[in-house]
Formats: C-alpha cells, sequence, structure tokens
C-alpha cells in the first residue's frame, strides 16, 4: 500500500491496545532486584518542617531506602523555568500533598506501608488560599506580561455603553488514565537509563543529571507511549522519574515509582484556575471599542510553566475578535497550593472563554442574538486583523467556516424553536450558542520551536523511525510514519515506529502546544528526504533518467518506464556504499516575541474551528443534558483525518467536562478534597451529546508551508466546548426571565441552578422593579 | 490447613498458589503473578473501569451468566468456582475477538490505557446482549472513563461489534467451561489461611453465623461485593485478621416473594435484586441503573450497601422511604428492625458483635401510593449524589393520607423529614398546597457544604424535588431532561 499521507490510517498501536499488549512502564518485564518506591507526603498547607522521622518506615521489613531532601547528591532543585522547585519538600512544605520523603522496598504494599510511617513536625504558617487573596497580598510568582494598543480606558470612557464584571473559571484535573510512572535503572560508570511516562524526556534527562550531580550524557531516558499526556507530563513527570532515579543512585538497583491515583491528583499540577475582571465600551451594535482584562491565573505554589500558560491566555484574550484599543494584562498568582501547570490550551481556553463570555454579556445588554455581537467584532480578513500583540492575521477563513456552520446546523430555525420551546415550558429550558475558534499555533516561547529526527534505511528496504516526539495517544507516530512512508513511497508496513529516546535524539522540545506533528514530522520529512536524495542518485544510472526524475511510489523507485523496488535498492546503495541513515532538524521560520515591549509573530499560523451546542436544563434542580453539537474544525490539509477528527472529538468533550462538570474543591484549609474518580468527574459515555455531528473542514491547505500543508490539532478543538458553557447561560436567562445572569465555570448543576435563583431574586429587588 | 482456591482461566483450571495473601485483588495477581498486563489499574477503586474484567458463572438456566466487573477491588479468593476472562485471552493468536476488532475499526483507542477496560465492558455486553441499543450501551459502559476520545467511536464500537452475528470461540468453549466449573464444588467452608491472615468463605448461614461467632470482634471483615472494602486495602494499606466472604452463602443470594413484600438476602447483588424493584418500584429502578456502574451493581451489594453504614448510600432513602426492614442474624438467633434505626451516626450501625444482615425486605406498592426517587449529582452517570430525595406519598382523592420522605447528602445519615411529612399529610398534593411542607425541610435538614454540594444548593433542591413530585404527580407528566428511551 502507498500514498498514505492524508488517509484515515489507524493508529499503529490499536490492535495493540485492545488485545492489551500495548506495554506502558508499569506493563514491562521487571528487571532482577527491582525495587518500588513510595512517597510520604505533606499534611500541611504551608509549614516550617522542624523535624522528619524516618525510624519506624525504615524499620518496616523489606524497606532498603529511605531518602529526604538531604540525600540528593546535586542540585535538588527540579524548577523548568524558574525555582526554587526541590525534588522534596526542603525545610518548608508549600502546599497539601507535596512530597516530604521517599522510600524503596521490596515490594509496593511494603513501601506505602513504609511511607505511612514517617512522621514530621511542622509548625504552621500563614498561606495565601485563593487567586483573589494573591492579588490582594500581590503574591505573584513572576512579573506580568501586559499588551498594549491605544488608549483603552480613553475608548471605553468615551464609548456609547459600558460593561464591567468578573468572572471565575475553574482548573482542570488531566486524569490521564496512566498516572505518573518512571523505572530507573542503573548502569555502568553512574549512568541511569529511565522509562518515564513523559512528554518531555529531554527535560527528565536534564533535571536527573542535576539531581545526579552528573551529566546529561550519562542519564538516558525513554518513553514508547503515554496512557495519555495532556499536558500532565510534559513538566510534572520529572519529580517521580528524578526520585526513582535518586533511589536508584542510593540502592544501586533498579527502581519504579508509580503514584496511586489519589496521590497523583494531590501531587501534580492542574489547569490554571483563572480569575478574569474585564471593562468594555462598545456602540450601539456592539462594535467594541475598547477594552481592558486583567487575567489572573492561579499558578500555585512555584513557578512551573504559569509564565508562559498566563501569556497564552493574555494572547488568547482576543479570541476572534478585533480589539481596536485595548489592554490585556495576565497575573501569576502565588497560592499554597499544588503547582498549576500545561494542560490542553494551555491558558488559551481561559482567555478566550473571559472574552467569549464578554460579548455574550454586550449582547445580552443590547438584547440582540449572542451571534450577531461575535460577527460584528470578528476579525477581518483584509483589514481590523492585527491582534493586540501586533501579529497581522493573514489565514483568517473564521467568517466562511461560521456561514459554513450556520447552515448546516440550522442555526436560525432552531434559535427561533427555542425560544418557542421556552416561552411555553415552565421548568424545562433550552440553549443554544456558537462560539468560533482562532488558535495560534508555535510554542510562544520561540526557541522550543525546533525538533530532530533519525531515520534508518536498512538493506532489506526496512526503516526505523526515530524523532523527539512522544506518542500520548495523540497519533503522533502513525503521522509521522506516514509522512515518512509517503517521501520514501513505501508502505507503512516497512516502517517500524521506536520509542522517543534521549540517545537517539537530544536536546528536543516537550511535546505540546498542538506542534508535535508540525516539528517532528518536519525533521522526519528533512531526515526522509535527505535519504531519498542518495537513493535517487543510485537509483538514476539503473532507471536511466536524471536523479531529479526518480520518482518513490507503490514501493518502488520509477523512471524512463522502469521500476526497481524500494528493497533492492537500498541493498544497491549500501554495496555502493551510500549513506543510508539521516538525522533531519526542523526549526519553524518566521517566529519571533518581545516580551518586554509585548509586539511580535509569535505564532506561525492559526488553526480556526466553529460549534454550535444545544442543551436542555431542568430548572428545579439545575441538571442539564446536551442535546445537540455541530462542529467544523480546521486542520488544513489534514495528515490523518480518523487521528484528527479523534482529537477534534475528544478535545470537545474534555472542554465540555472542564466547563461543566469537573470541579477541583478545596476545603478552607488549602486541601484538595476531589482527588479521585469518586469525586472527581471526568465526562461518561452519557455526557457526550445525543445528536453529535463533528466535520473536518475540507479543501482548505494550510497556507504556511506545514508539513503536506497539514494544521495542528491536539489543542484548538478544545475550546469549542466554550459552546456548550453559553448554551447553559442562554437556558439560564430563559429560566431567569432576564439576562442578568452571572454563570461562573465549572458550570455544574449546582451553578445553574443557583444563577438561576440569584438572577430572579435579583429581578425582583426594589431597585430592579424601579428601573423597569 | 489452606485450601486450594480454584478457578477457570483460558479453558484450564488455575489453583490459586497457597502463599496469595487474603488481601490481594484479582489485578494484582493477574499482573504480578500471572504477569497478564493488558488490565490495567487507573485508579484502583473501581470508578474508573480500566482493569474491568469478566467473571462467568453457571446462571439459573444453566448457561454462564458474564458479568462485568472491576478485578482492582475483587479479591482474588472471590473467584473460586468461577470463571475469569481478560482482556489477555480474547485474541485468538492474531485473530483479534468481534469486539476488538470493532473498536479498532470505529477508532476507538487513543493512548490505549483505558481500551483494555472497554474492551472487557464490552466483552461483557456482547455475552448478555443480542444486539446493541444506544441507552443500555451507555449504561454498560458507565463506569469506564476514557479522557482521549469523547466516547463516540467507542460506542460505534458497540454497534459494530455485532455485526457479524453473537457467536465467538467462547460460545464454542461454553460447554467445556461450565463442566470445568461443575468439577469445583467444595465439601466444606473455603477456609484459605496465610500468615498475613485467612479468608472464609461460609457455605450457608449457619456455617457464616458460626464463623462470625468465632471470630474477635474487631479483627474481620465481612465481604459481600468488595466494592467498598476492596478499598479499606487498595487506599488505606490495611489488613484485617480474617474476611469472611458471604458471596457463596447459598441463603443469602435469595429473593423471596411473600405476597405483600418481598425479601432480599443480603448477599445479592444490584443486578440481581434490579428487575424485582423494577417491577415493584420503577422509580427506584430508574435510580438504581444510575448507582455507581455496571461493575459496582454486579459486584455490590444492597446488604453490603446498608452493613458498610455510609451516609451516602444511595438506596437507602428509598429503602427507608418504602419503610424497608432488616433482618438481622447472629449464632443466637434473629431479630427484625426497620431499616431506619439501623444507623446510628456515621459509619455506625445497630450490628451487635457476631451479627450480620440476613435480608432486607420491601413493601410492596399500594394501589394509591405514588413513589418518586431523584437523585442528583455533577454527573449524570457513576457519581454519588449530591442530595437523593425519596418521597413516597399514600394519597386518597388527592389528599395525602401518609407521607415518608427520605434524604440522603442532608445529614450524617440518611434520614426521615418527620415535619415536611407531618406538614404534608391532611394536605391535597398539589403545587399550591404544598409550601409549608417544602418550607419545613429547612427545620428539618441542616444539610453542610463540601466537594459534592454547598449547604444552600442542597436545601434549595431538596426542595425543589419535593415540588418537582408533587407537580409530576399532580400532572401525570414528568419533568426530566433524561433522554427518552
Amino acid at each position: 500500500m502507498t500514498a498514505v499521507i492524508h488517509k484515515p490510517v489507524k493508529h499503529d498501536s490499536a490492535h495493540k491496545h485492545v488485545a492489551g499488549t500495548a506495554r506502558y512502564i508499569d506493563d514491562l518485564p521487571e528487571p532482577e532486584g527491582l525495587l518500588h518506591a513510595a512517597l510520604h507526603l505533606s499534611d500541611r498547607t504551608h509549614a516550617r518542617i522542624l523535624k522528619v522521622d524516618v525510624s519506624a518506615a525504615q524499620a518496616v521489613p523489606g524497606v532498603v531506602a529511605v531518602i529526604t531532601v538531604a540525600d540528593v547528591p546535586g542540585n535538588p532543585d527540579i524548577a523548568p523555568v524558574k525555582g526554587p522547585e526541590p525534588v522534596l519538600a526542603d525545610g518548608i512544605v508549600e502546599f497539601h500533598g507535596q512530597p516530604v520523603v521517599a522510600i524503596a522496598a521490596i515490594d509496593l504494599n511494603t513501601a506505602r506501608r513504609a511511607a505511612r510511617l514517617v512522621k514530621v513536625e511542622y509548625e504552621d504558617l500563614p498561606a495565601v488560599l485563593s487567586i483573589a487573596e494573591a492579588i490582594e497580598k500581590q503574591s505573584f510568582l513572576l512579573p506580568p506580561l501586559g499588551l498594549k494598543r491605544g488608549d483603552a480606558a480613553a475608548a471605553i470612557a468615551k464609548a456609547p455603553h459600558r460593561l464591567q464584571g468578573e468572572l471565575n473559571l475553574g482548573g482542570q484535573d488531566h486524569f490521564y488514565l496512566e498516572g505518573q510512572v518512571s523505572l530507573a535503572e542503573p548502569r555502568e560508570d553512574g549512568d541511569v537509563i529511565v522509562r518515564c511516562s513523559t512528554q518531555h524526556p529531554t527535560e527528565v534527562q536534564k533535571l536527573i543529571a542535576r539531581v545526579l550531580g552528573t551529566a546529561m550524557n550519562s542519564v538516558t531516558v525513554e518513553c514508547r507511549r503515554m496512557g495519555g499526556g495532556f499536558g500532565g507530563k510534559e513538566t510534572q513527570a520529572a519529580q517521580f522519574a528524578c526520585l526513582a532515579a535518586l533511589l536508584a543512585r542510593r540502592t544501586g538497583r533498579p527502581v519504579k515509582l508509580r503514584l496511586d491515583r489519589d496521590e497523583d491528583m494531590m501531587i501534580t499540577g492542574k489547569r490554571h484556575d483563572f480569575l478574569s475582571r474585564y471593562s468594555v465600551g462598545f456602540d450601539d451594535d456592539g462594535r467594541i471599542l475598547g477594552y481592558e482584562a486583567v487575567l489572573a491565573g492561579r499558578g500555585g505554589w512555584t513557578a512551573d510553566l504559569t509564565g508562559a500558560v498566563v501569556d497564552r491566555a493574555v494572547f488568547h484574550a482576543d479570541s476572534s475578535y478585533w480589539l481596536p484599543d485595548v489592554t490585556l494584562t495576565g497575573l501569576c498568582c502565588k497560592t499554597n497550593t499544588v503547582s498549576n501547570t500545561a494542560f490542553r490550551g494551555f491558558g488559551g481556553p481561559q482567555g478566550m472563554a473571559t472574552t467569549e463570555y464578554v460579548i455574550d454579556e454586550i449582547a445580552r445588554y443590547l438584547k440582540r442574538d449572542p451571534l450577531e455581537i461575535r460577527r460584528a467584532n470578528l476579525y477581518g480578513q483584509t483589514t481590523n486583523n492585527v491582534t493586540p500583540y501586533f501579529q497581522t492575521i493573514r489565514d483568517n477563513i473564521l467568517p466562511e467556516l461560521l456561514d459554513e456552520l450556520l447552515a448546516s446546523s440550522d442555526y436560525a430555525r432552531r434559535r427561533q424553536e427555542i425560544d418557542a420551546y421556552n416561552a411555553q415550558s415552565l421548568y424545562v429550558k433550552k440553549g443554544l450558542a456558537l462560539t468560533p475558534v482562532k488558535f495560534g499555533i508555535s510554542f510562544t516561547t520561540t526557541f522550543l520551536n525546533q525538533a530532530g529526527a533519525l531515520v534508518l534505511v536498512y538493506e532489506d528496504g526496512t526503516v526505523q523511525l526515530n524523532h523527539g516526539g512522544t506518542e500520548m495517544g495523540q497519533g503522533l507516530y502513525i503521522k509521522v510514519a506516514q509522512v515518512v512512508a509517503e517521501v520514501f513511497g513505501i508502505g507503512l508496513d516497512q516502517i517500524r515506529i521506536t520509542a522517543t529516546r534521549t540517545d537517539k535524539v537530544p536536546n528536543t522540545s516537550a511535546t505540546a502546544a498542538s506542534a508535535g506533528a508540525d516539528l517532528n514530522g518536519k525533521a522526519a520529512e528533512t531526515a526522509a528526504l535527505d535519504i531519498r536524495g542518495r537513493l535517487a542518485e543510485v537509483a538514476a544510472p539503473i532507471l536511466g533518467v536524471p536523479a531529479d526524475q526518480v520518482v518513490f511510489a507503490n514501493g518502488t523507485a520509477q523512471g524512463g518506464g522502469k521500476s526497481i523496488p524500494f528493497a533492492d535498492l537500498a541493498h544497491k546503495a549500501w554495496m555502493g556504499r551510500v549513506q543510508l541513515s539521516a538525522s533531519g532538524f526542523y526549526a519553524t521560520p518566521d517566529i519571533n516575541f518581545d516580551r518586554a515591549s509585548g509586539k511580535g509573530t509569535p505564532f506561525y499560523y492559526f488553526a480556526y474551528g466553529v460549534a454550535a451546542t444545544e442543551v436542555l436544563v431542568d430548572c428545579l434542580t439545575g441538571e442539564y443534558r446536551f442535546t445537540r453539537a455541530d462542529l467544523l474544525h480546521d486542520c488544513g490539509s489534514s495528515l490523518n483525518p480518523a487521528i484528527d477528527l479523534g482529537q477534534v472529538e475528544g478535545g470537545y468533550i474534555q472542554g465540555l467536562g472542564w466547563l461543566t462538570m469537573e470541579e477541583l474543591w478545596w476545603d478552607d484549609k488549602g486541601r484538595l478534597r476531589t482527588h479521585a474518580p469518586s469525586t472527581y468527574n471526568i465526562p461518561t459515555a452519557r455526557d457526550l451529546p445525543e445528536d453529535f455531528r463533528v466535520k473536518l473542514v475540507s479543501g482548505r491547505a494550510n497556507p504556511a508551508n506545514t508539513v503536506f500543508r497539514s494544521k495542528a490539532v491536539g489543542e484548538p478543538p478544545f475550546m469549542l466546548a466554550i459552546s456548550a458553557w453559553l448554551a447553559l447561560k442562554d437556558a439560564v436567562i430563559a429560566a431567569a426571565g432576564t439576562s442578568k445572569v452571572h454563570l461562573d465555570a465549572p458550570a455544574t448543576p449546582e451553578r445553574v441552578l443557583l444563577a438561576i435563583e440569584a438572577a430572579r431574586r435579583q429581578a425582583r429587588t426594589p431597585e430592579s422593579m424601579a428601573a423597569k | 490447613m489452606s485450601e486450594p482456591v480454584r478457578f477457570v482461566s483460558r479453558g484450564e483450571v488455575v489453583t490459586v498458589e497457597s502463599d496469595i495473601p487474603h488481601t490481594m485483588t484479582v489485578l494484582e495477581y493477574l499482573r504480578l503473578r500471572l504477569r497478564r498486563t493488558g488490565s490495567k489499574e487507573g485508579c484502583a477503586e473501581g470508578d474508573c473501569g480500566a482493569c474491568t474484567v469478566v467473571v462467568a458463572e453457571a446462571g439459573p438456566d444453566g448457561k454462564l451468566r458474564h458479568r462485568a466487573v472491576n478485578s482492582c477491588i475483587l479479591f482474588v479468593h472471590q473467584l473460586d468456582g468461577k470463571a475469569l476472562f481478560t482482556v489477555d485471552d480474547l485474541a485468538d493468536g492474531d485473530t483479534l475477538h468481534p469486539v476488538q476488532q470493532a473498536m479498532v475499526d470505529s477508532h476507538g483507542s487513543q493512548c490505549g490505557f483505558c481500551t483494555p477496560g472497554f474492551v472487557m465492558a464490552l466483552f461483557g455486553y456482547f455475552k448478555t446482549h443480542e444486539s446493541a441499543d444506544s441507552n443500555s450501551l451507555k449504561d454498560a459502559l458507565a463506569g469506564n472513563l476514557c479522557r482521549c476520545t469523547g466516547y463516540r467511536p467507542i460506542l460505534d464500537a458497540g454497534q459494530k461489534m455485532f455485526e457479524h452475528g453473537r457467536d465467538d470461540r467462547f460460545a464454542a468453549q461454553e460447554a467445556a467451561v461450565l463442566a470445568q466449573l461443575k468439577s469445583l464444588p467444595r465439601s466444606r467452608m473455603l477456609r484459605h489461611s496465610t500468615p498475613q491472615g485467612d479468608f472464609l468463605s461460609p457455605r450457608n448461614i449457619d456455617e457464616l453465623a458460626e464463623t462470625l461467632a468465632t471470630l474477635p470482634a474487631g479483627e474481620s471483615w465481612i465481604l459481600a461485593g468488595g466494592t467498598d472494602v476492596g478499598l479499606w486495602v487498595t487506599k488505606q494499606q490495611r489488613t484485617p485478621r480474617s474476611i469472611v466472604y458471604v458471596g457463596r452463602v447459598a441463603e443469602l443470594q435469595r429473593i423471596t416473594d411473600h405476597g405483600d413484600s418481598i425479601e432480599i438476602g443480603a448477599g445479592v447483588t444490584y443486578t440481581d435484586a434490579f428487575s424485582s424493584i423494577e417491577a415493584l418500584h420503577p422509580a427506584f429502578a430508574r435510580m438504581m441503573r444510575r448507582l455507581g456502574s455496571l461493575q459496582v451493581r454486579n459486584s455490590g451489594t444492597i446488604g453490603g450497601n446498608i452493613g458498610n453504614g455510609s451516609p451516602i448510600g444511595d438506596s437507602m432513602p428509598a429503602l427507608i422511604a418504602l419503610g424497608a426492614t432488616l433482618k438481622l442474624r447472629s449464632k443466637a438467633g434473629s431479630r427484625v428492625m426497620p431499616l431506619e434505626d439501623f444507623f446510628l451516626a456515621y459509619r455506625k450501625t445497630a450490628l451487635a458483635p457476631g451479627e450480620f444482615i440476613e435480608s432486607v425486605t420491601v413493601q410492596k406498592p399500594k394501589a394509591n401510593s405514588r413513589f418518586g426517587v431523584y437523585k442528583l449529582s455533577k454527573r449524570f452517570d457513576q457519581d454519588i449524589s449530591a442530595v437523593l430525595a425519596a418521597l413516597h406519598v399514600v394519597l386518597e382523592n388527592g389528599v395525602v393520607q401518609t407521607a415518608r420522605i427520605a434524604y440522603g447528602g442532608m445529614a450524617g445519615t440518611p434520614a426521615r423529614a418527620r415535619q415536611t411529612e407531618a406538614a404534608l399529610t391532611g394536605r391535597r398534593f398539589i403545587p399550591d398546597e404544598i409550601e409549608p411542607a417544602i418550607a419545613a425541610l429547612a427545620a428539618d435538614y441542616t444539610p453542610m457544604s463540601d466537594m459534592r454540594a454547598s449547604a444552600s444548593y442542597r436545601l434549595l433542591a431538596a426542595q425543589n424535588l419535593l415540588r418537582k413530585f408533587c407537580v409530576e404527580v399532580s400532572s401525570g407528566e414528568k419533568i426530566s431532561v433524561e433522554a427518552a428511551e
């Protein structure tokens, strides 16, 4: 089989997934002498450590090693960007659940039982628990990011209409089904090889070297696949890999550290919850004249990736709209809670959700369909197309997508039907909303936009493929294999995809920012083209055509009416002493951003989408059900429409979970009380909209020179779910009988019911009666 | 003296090694001992389904009865006398099972970690259904979490797997498995002892009473389905001196019709109790479909749900509103008490040392009684209630003769709303007349705020549920956002 690019090829591991033969770290055959690790966690929110007593744990038969931060031979700081972030608590604990002691024992239950026996004495310190409190106390991890164009305050002041408000957007646990896990094996010369479920093998390698006090060249990190990542294994895997490596170094034995689900949810960072405050001025048609927004993200106790997450929130606070005079500010709040991290969308959803909410508010104020206000403010294709960070948008297809979805979803007719239904239904109301997505593709930290690949052609014509990207279910491996198969004109069955390893491709970036296929696909394509060029030289005299006229297709090299099987050609190249391996490298061109001035072109291109979601709400309980969703999403010339469809559907449902049922709940002592699937709800099969119509945009190649003109797809569709949340708001308005409602996210049944009640109560107050 | 625990797997009788501790889960046994690593641990508490396996035993019709269960909270010793199917067993060499092939063809896996659990949940469905319908398929998959796909392709696979009929290689092997199971009966009570503790599995109620009478109080656990007890091991690393398994006690597995009531043995699973309850009290049955997940209902028992004294058991308010009674049993004899008197405080019950629940008896509905059960939670399926309302009124000419109202989630234990009941009695059951009763709920309960709901939502929703019930009864129309069936 050939011509595999743009085809709905199955995931390379699909048959292994269903048979249970796809191996995850915990499934690997256990090496001789393996020890299992467990952690003792802080039960205080913010406290000084007075004494750590490990004697009882040490005395448990089967316990081999017990370590604290004092036992770290190298530098214990594992911060990815800005520290300190000690691998085990160092003199102070800064959140409830912070690891203090690590234990290795002959089996997992022994290690976990021993971990319970560690006794720590603390002296409590005052804790900052909420975003509002952090803002008030100026408790920040990093300086703010500001974007500014024109004079927003003046524009708002002289605008015909003004609104201001604030909005809470909750966080989200990744709930990857495979928890954090690492297996470290000591090798000679003090080397260590670590199998780790991570999106960022290079960073894990670097941090292991740091804590061991050794160099990067003595550490190898491998990841064949993850059981889900979603950003939760971008920086968060490193701590557990480092602890496994430290215990392996200490004991001279292999050590596996696999977290229990509750511990995983208590220790690891999540999506940042945000508090947004906005002020907007607009004209009679709802056109925004001035917009000010402060987006405050909860970073937790240490910086992690909070700076970049808040930056991306600010970059996406324009959503899809032209904001003539605008001031946007991002705050990185420090609180005594778990350190929040990357999560699909990386701040983008919070920025977009804020402004989509504001647009909805403008529409309600003007008593217009929010769709009209969206249209009135949408970026133009040739004018009004410069972002608040001064990047000109040259590829805007939203106006066309909007038209297409309006027609295919029958929006106008349904809008009327819903209004008619609501007029006669007392206890059950419907809601409908349509929202656009524009998502910038590239790491906003420009240097991260690089990737490497290693392609090996063997003399039997088979290929081994390796690159710096990791597989977490998103189908990166199969997409890159499709690219290489296409270049060589061979079938996918001739290509063996190999585990991502730092000793094959060095200095890689995290598989993140949706950029995995863009970056690694290009790098692999470059390597394959390199080899193909050499093979063409070998084929040319055989076929009797110039090398540049040799065509690779159908498992052969062709030209001049003749062909030679790819395997024969590889053999001949080998015999002719021609190199059959190549490394490829790619760096995204034409991007830059200057943080100080808030100006630049941080994104190589944008990915677009539109969604309309309909909901049915029980006004007595706040319960609801999504009855229909229509999604239209732009993947450029999709590398693999089946894989991309899976990303779009899965992203939307994950976004729906974030905005509806997934609620992180901390008690007044700063303890997370939703740290298991019994208390933290991700969507189930029932929560899929009953009528779910999902389509990829067809016939629109990416104008940017990406790999086979495809577009990145991991994150953008997540934000299609904003339509579900605003559909709920639409129904709440119908139920309350007033457009003055407030609906934070996640819009749980409780928030929906209380929003209806609050709005009804507000509408009954003497002031509002008088205003009428 | 230890006796071997035996079960059937891959066409062979597996004898569990004598050193396997009484608290080892099936998942640990599969992954660590047998090195069959297809089944995954996602949560170790029975809430994600990644560890789903299918357990089969001979049913009343003489055929194999297949049940999807969570292996992470099922103890190995519970497999005694049963057949086990795991994801590692399904494919025949390189030939995938129709369920697996359908998942591949539908692009039903992304990261693949939840996939073995879905495959086994679908396999359980495949073995128990003639074809797929969307609603029951969602019921069957509610206990399996997927974070990648958004479920659409998995639901498609559930339809597609029936495309080539229902025959698979396991159908051909069924007679052989049944014969093997028949070869495994016990002549005496199973007693499996290791240095860590004992696993005891009495065969009848006298053996159970005798066993419990001899064990020191506080050092032994009564195990039914394990959907709660399993977590004491996986999440708390606790090790009891002995586990007394009631799943093989014949008398506890019975459902008896007494004419005006039914008596449900304490060892009857939710799945097995479902059709009896549905016939009597459809509203109760509708709520039961949302109680845990199919895997949990296949293991969990009403007796266990009552016996653990948890304040959040969904059945309790419904049973209390129906005036259910409990039969308690010990070596000394038996006694009967109203269920509502059984709960003394949070996780504290009226069970005396050596005593166990034998059965729960539920009255059949009277012609003029109306019964509504409403469950509120953040997620529709497989979620623990924020509020559960069980509302039972007996009407005569539209006037309330008696009312039994019980709520879960409103107090430390499931509790009656006595003042509300009094306010309803003698009133016409129409919305305009019941406002005093609705207001009385605020006097009956002082709910708390926690991760499931705030106090204010709990009270408001509790009041609205009574209002809803009244509107539904008086108008004959259901107020619901649920999909039509």
